[in-house]
């Protein structure tokens, strides 16, 4: 997505709604209507991005391609993202180049859409946007879905290195985080955030060890940032209700979001950084599945 | 350890031969397309939460009804239209599972999803699958313990 004071590729009538939400990068957010007019635009690379690994051949937008978080992404040997060749290879069997512009979207509200959008950014390819409502408001609305596998031709796209700086947290930093008494956000559900067992017996226990939170974060789960009746993201003021009303956050506030995995807080990192237009927020992908299996790391129930 | 439920382990023989990725994919969402939600005169909405799979995003339900000859029916419901993993996995767990020995399915092991859908699935996606399994594991001990007693 264009960063702060970049032109948008495109900016036409049909955002005049998402606009008028008053949101500090409107051009971050592309409508159902919007994507529909650009389904065969060269200049576009629609990517859907799931976390139901039969979504997507199950029948996906015209055109669009896939990413999928655990092949494509992730490195297969280590616990980190793929790097720089890795990102280079995937853009570039996608076919995708340096100026396209791409619009991800998903299931789950567009959770694994944004993570994606997230990773993206990791390699500075900020020229990406989120259809808002994501997949099911698309097929709610009735616009149509094939099978079809598209075939695009290979790009010659040449990827920066991976910045883990900008945006990514990782534990040493959180720890720092917590001494000094900095803003974290843990977006889990608010058993997960008490550390509350799962109550079914043999069930997993959320893959750590210990249950509970980082102390001093508050617990404002991912998805009160979205409409439930369409998935779409709430108003720039129902968000500030959220996170500056009841999270205490200020946009300049450096902000450490977390989850289990990094997926649903990559979700809020978006909202805080190009919705509400925060400067500093970092994703934790480490996240309660490395802090909670941490020996001696602190934690608040 | 009781042995892998006849029906169960055909399927998953099956898809050990099915090496490509795209392949099993088609396949799987086939069977999700036979998903058939529980019969109201098992269950109507509002669901009861005790039905309910822990931490399984798609919200898949659960139910075990008596056969005569002690064994269960399996019956579920996915409440999320684009559950369509859960929803295979509800097929795949009524058809194989339904009728069989309660021991046996007492003890499918929950890492079975892995076998079924490849080892690439998210954290979330494969807790709630293999919830599913210990939902039906648990209906099947809760059965075979009332039965012995």
């Amino acid at each position: 997505m264009p960063a702060p004071g970049r032109q948008p590729v495109y900016k036409e009538a049909d955002v005049s709604e998402i606009e008028s939400r008053g949101y500090a990068h409107p051009d971050v957010l592309v409508s159902t209507d919007w994507v529909a007019r650009h389904l065969d635009d060269p200049g576009v690379r629609i990517i859907e991005s799931n976390e139901d690994p039969l979504l997507y051949s199950s029948g996906h937008l015209p055109g669009a391609v896939e990413v999928d978080w655990t092949r494509d992404l992730n490195d297969p040997v280590r616990r980190d993202y793929l790097g720089r060749e890795g990102f280079e290879a995937l853009l570039r069997r996608l076919g995708i180049a340096r100026e396209t512009t791409i619009v991800f979207y998903g299931d789950r509200n567009n959770w694994w859409a944004t993570y994606a959008c997230w990773v993206f950014q990791l390699f500075g390819h900020d020229n990406a946007k989120i259809m808002d409502g994501g997949r099911i408001k698309w097929v709610n609305e009735g616009r149509p879905l094939t099978r079809d596998l598209p075939r695009h031709p290979a790009s010659d796209y040449r990827a920066a290195e991976r910045d883990d700086h900008r945006i990514r947290a990782f534990r040493d930093e959180v720890l720092r985080h917590v001494e000094t008494k900095g803003h974290l956000i843990d977006v889990r559900s608010p058993a997960e955030y008490t550390g509350e067992r799962l109550h079914m017996p043999d069930y997993p226990n959320e893959g750590a060890l210990r249950g509970g939170h980082i102390p001093g974060a508050a617990n404002v789960p991912w998805a009160r940032a979205v409409n439930a009746e369409d998935g779409t993201f709430k108003t720039a003021e129902e968000l500030k209700a959220i996170y500056e009303g009841e999270a205490r956050l200020q946009p300049d506030d450096d902000v450490i979001v977390y989850c289990r995995i990094g997926e649903r807080s990559s979700h809020t990192w978006f909202v805080l950084t190009h919705l509400l237009g925060y400067s500093k927020v970092r994703n934790y992908d480490g996240s309660w599945t490395e802090w909670g299996n941490l020996v001696g790391a602190p934690i608040e129930r | 350890m009781p042995e892998t439920p006849a029906k169960l382990a055909s399927l998953l023989e099956t898809l050990g031969l099915i090496s490509d990725r795209g392949e099993r994919i088609q396949l799987l969402i086939d069977v999700a397309e036979r998903f058939r939600d529980v019969p109201p005169q098992i269950a109507r909405r509002p669901f009861p939460e005790e039905h309910k799979v822990p931490a399984c995003e798609s919200e898949a339900y659960v139910w075990g009804t008596p056969r005569a000859d002690g064994t269960l029916d399996f019956h579920f419901a996915v409440e999320n239209p684009q559950g369509i993993s859960a929803k295979a996995m509800a097929v795949i767990l009524g058809d194989t599972l339904s009728g069989a020995l309660l021991e046996q399915v007492a003890a499918v092991a929950p890492d079975v999803v892995y076998q079924i859908f490849g080892r690439e699935l998210s954290m979330g996606k494969s807790m709630g699958l293999m919830g599913m399994v210990s939902m039906v594991n648990h209906l099947a001990k809760r059965s075979f313990t009332l039965q012995s007693t």
